[in-house]
């Protein structure tokens, strides 16, 4: 029997209190695809960038092909063999594919003759792997799938034998998804060696051979993934029972809260982000927003939530209008006007990272009159509120004094969550409201989002992680290049034809 | 949880800086060949070892206070506002002009229309590159620092021109009336030993009342609220419905403010008229103020008060020592704000690294 390609033994590492590498021993055959599998903080990055020379062990040793091997920095990496592909691709979009797959591995001074060679070397391994991008495009031409291939590339081309992908379909459509999959089958083919970091218990049961499951910075298991099931791995990873499916009645509708009639956004460069957008919202209906990231679901959620102002069109809240161009389109309108918005990034618009969780309980309703004292605010109220929903959304550490960037990302949603939903909106625009969510948190806001619906309120849902939108929409919309593409009932749909409606083909091109 | 206690944050930190800049600056003073150590004491001596040094010291903290709140506030909505030069001397400005030509029947409403009058030409002062700021994407940096310049040039056409006594070849304005005059430390706190000729006046309460405001409004009010959260991440301002224009606009406006009111110490108080270019870098003396202070009234206080005692213990020491242009003296103050408000992280990344190791792993 050969020796794994990678082999490690006693992996441990700590910053400063935090262990996030425990003991950790992997073996990983050559010509295999291995997943790795764990919640957000379970230490599965910590483990890769041992591995790729970003961080040193405080303990333990790599063996790469039966050779103990020392990894100081990202150099020592490539030369092991060693791969990575990122989860945000780190490409420069102006330049060519060619020129970003020699960029820093360039032969000398001058650029031309490496090109060139380059050219020749990545028409060969584009053949052998099929894996075809034109080697002139330039990359911000590029689909995000195609980008992806060239990150691939880039590694190949640096004869990595070992490829480490870190959440590679977060950006995909199922369809590119499954093309990935595909280059991935035809690498461990020609005998490369895969790691495949993810969240998605599916495409691990999909394309991996043996996966390992890591919790609290332990590996917990390592098995044949067909011995397993999505089931077992979640119980592995959150080290209890968990319900993958959610739970829910059938929507009884009411009258129509919200109306959006020919809602046209152009950027401040000019791009027209959303096209002549219009649909309905019922009280106690969700509507659930399929797409692509980028397709104008994010400015939809902006106009909405009073964070942008529109170009056009018009929106009304019970038949009563919104001002969506002029002075009173700001977050503390919607507000008063009860719209509560779960933004898409919690950390870069949901909270202030460096305030403590009371002050972000407060955030965009601290002109609430409950929070005042006088011209001071209520610092004490705006505590004991804050310790009282911690309670109730069950915050971990119920700490109202501990900044919002010591929470894990799920407790740091919950902070997000309660504030918005607690008060009850007509009307709650949430965005991703489970990116980076571990499982356990994933299964309580959806259950929250739920629970709201059946007090008759109403919900537009954006996510791009069609299982989200399939279990909790009551209605599907799938947005595409600023326009609604087609809707569906979840019942009546599926992947691939939303996949199809994602990536912009149209009923009647579907039909033809 | 945090990188270290807060002690060692707002106290350890800064003391290491301002010792590493003392023996840094030791090594100058011994280059030249004098004792550092004398120097040392002669600087002490001269800024604490006098109720003369004192009042000295206490004169000079009371402008910084005002410069280092100044752009303390801005810092809060992350806006570097170099301008506090200018729009002290517009302070000046406005003092000198409330001054003047309202005879004044007490010190007390003379200096409270004083205050109004140096607050308002600051934060007018201000008020321009705020708005190039908030409108129009303009940097605050390099707007501020041109109205220095531009208010630099004001102040000597109208104190030319405009302000100078007939047959006076001294740029500057006719002595205010004996009604404006504050009370000197002398009158007030005689007891201790200050003298009619020193320059600390009642200001310097106005100056800690300052502080008070000051942390009242950024750690108890909304709008403080709103300034801070402005200035973690504009996304999020705009998220909650925040102005990123108000914002940027009220944080400049009362930071000019704060640095016109430095007049009320200058000019009201000590010169009682108005000299050329009398903010004399106070301006920005209060960058490095903030920058030492952690943007906090208390940090400010403190440095304010290590400024202050640098400005008054330096002239000592050039006044006893020969050797020691100053020139040199500026080298010293230079060192002190390069190690406190430049090199910062060269201090708290080692102590960060230490703080973590010494605390006990927990699972």
């Amino acid at each position: 029997m050969t020796a794994p390609a990678i082999e490690l033994k006693g992996i441990s590492k700590a910053f400063g209190p935090v262990q996030a590498n425990k003991d950790i021993s992997l073996s990983v055959q050559k010509g295999a695809i291995h997943g790795i599998v764990g919640e957000n903080g379970a230490g599965k990055s910590t483990l890769m960038s041992i591995l790729y020379g970003f961080y040193k062990a405080d303990k333990g040793e790599i063996w790469i092909n039966g050779q103990q091997t020392s990894i100081p920095d990202s150099q020592a990496a490539i030369r092991a063999g060693i791969g990575m592909v990122h989860q945000h691709f780190k490409l420069v979009e102006n330049f060519t594919v060619v020129e970003n797959v020699i960029l820093g591995a360039e032969d000398g001074a001058m650029l031309r003759p490496s090109i060139s060679k380059a050219r020749k070397v990545l028409l060969d391994l584009e053949q052998e792997y099929g894996l075809e991008v034109n080697p002139d495009a330039v990359i911000e031409d590029l689909s995000v799938g195609h980008q992806q291939r060239v990150e691939i590339l880039k590694q190949l081309y640096r004869e990595a034998d070992i490829l480490i992908l870190d959440e590679p379909t977060g950006v995909l459509t199922p369809s590119e998804a499954d093309q990935l999959f595909r280059i991935l089958g035809r690498l461990k083919d020609e005998g490369k060696t895969i790691i495949l970091i993810t969240h998605k218990l599916r495409e691990i049961m999909d394309v991996t051979d043996t996966v390992s499951v890591m919790r609290r910075g332990e590996m917990t298991a390592t098995v044949k993934t067909a011995e397993t099931s999505p089931a077992g791995l979640a119980e592995l990873m959150v080290g209890r029972k968990v319900l993958l499916e959610v739970e829910k009645n059938a929507a009884t509708p009411g009258e129509v809260v919200l109306d959006v009639k020919d809602l046209r956004v152009v950027d401040g460069t000019g791009v027209e982000r959303l096209k002549s957008i219009s649909f309905q919202i019922r009280a106690g209906e969700i509507l659930g927003i399929a797409g692509v990231a980028g397709n104008g679901q994010s400015e939809l959620l902006e106009v909405l939530g009073g964070m942008i102002p529109a170009t056009s069109g018009s929106v009304t809240l019970h038949g009563q209008p919104i001002d969506i161009t002029g002075r009173e389109s700001d977050g503390q309108s919607r507000r008063r006007r009860g719209i509560g918005h779960v933004p898409e990034d919690r950390q870069v618009e949901g909270l202030i990272m460096p305030y403590e969780a009371w002050e972000n309980v407060a955030f965009g309703y601290h002109h609430d009159p409950k929070y005042q004292a006088g011209i001071l605010m209520n610092n004490s109220a705006i505590k004991a509120d804050c310790a009282e929903k911690m309670e109730r959304y069950d915050v971990r550490p119920p700490n109202p004094r501990l900044p919002a960037r010591n929470f894990s990302g799920g407790n740091q949603q919950k902070i997000v969550v309660a504030r918005e939903m607690d008060r009850h909106p007509d009307l709650l625009l949430v965005g991703q409201p489970t990116r980076g969510v571990d499982i356990g948190a994933i299964e309580f806001i959806h259950k929250q989002i739920i629970a709201l619906r059946d007090a008759g309120k109403a919900v537009l849902l954006v996510s791009v992680e069609l299982d989200e939108i399939l279990g909790l929409s009551d209605r599907i919309a799938v947005m595409f290049d600023g326009v609604i593409s087609g809707e569906r009932l979840p019942e009546d749909t599926n992947e691939g034809d939303l996949g199809l409606l994602m990536a912009g083909v149209t009923e009647r091109q579907g039909a033809a | 949880m945090d990188k270290m206690p807060k002690w060692a944050d707002v106290i350890l930190i800064p003391l290491i800086s301002v010792v590493l800049a003392l023996l840094a600056s030791g090594a100058v003073v011994a280059f030249i060949g004098e004792s550092p150590f004398e120097a040392m004491r002669i600087m002490i001596d001269g800024a604490f070892g006098s109720a003369y040094g004192w009042g000295y010291t206490l004169f000079y903290t009371t402008n910084f206070i005002f410069t280092g709140l100044a752009v303390a506030v801005a810092f809060h909505a992350r806006l570097f506002n170099i301008g506090g030069e200018g729009q002290a001397a517009l302070g000046g400005l406005g003092v000198a002009m409330m001054a003047l030509y309202i005879p004044w029947p007490h010190w007390s409403l003379a200096l409270i229309g004083c205050t109004i009058a140096a607050a308002l030409f600051g934060a007018a002062w201000a008020a321009i590159p705020a708005y190039l700021q908030a409108k129009r994407g303009s940097h605050i940096v390099i707007t501020t620092i041109m109205f220095n310049f531009i208010a630099s040039a004001l102040l000597v056409y109208l104190l030319v021109n405009v302000f100078r006594v007939e047959g006076s070849m001294a740029p500057e304005t006719a002595r205010f009336a004996e009604g404006t005059h504050l009370p000197s430390a002398s009158t007030f706190a005689g007891f201790l030993g200050f003298r009619p000729s020193t320059p600390l006046n009642v200001s310097f309460f106005v100056a800690l009342a300052a502080c008070v405001a000051v942390w009242l409004l950024i750690w108890r009010t909304r709008l403080g609220y709103e300034i801070r959260a402005f200035g973690h991440s504009e996304t999020a301002a705009v998220y909650a419905g925040i102005s990123p224009v108000k914002i940027t606009m009220i944080a400049m406006l009362i930071s000019g403010a704060l640095a016109g009111m430095m007049a009320i110490n200058s000019v009201q108080g000590e010169a009682e008229r108005l000299v050329i270019d009398y903010v004399q870098g106070a301006g920005f003396v209060g960058i490095a103020v903030a920058l030492m202070g952690r943007s906090h009234p208390v940090g400010v206080l403190l440095a304010a008060l290590l400024f202050g005692a640098l400005y008054q213990g330096g002239a000592e020491l050039e006044f006893e020592m020969p050797a020691i242009s100053r020139e040199m003296i500026v080298v010293i103050q230079a060192l002190v704000i390069l190690f406190t408000g430049a090199l910062d992280n060269m201090v708290r990344m080692p102590m960060e690294k230490l703080f973590l190791s010494l605390r006990p792993r927990s699972e």
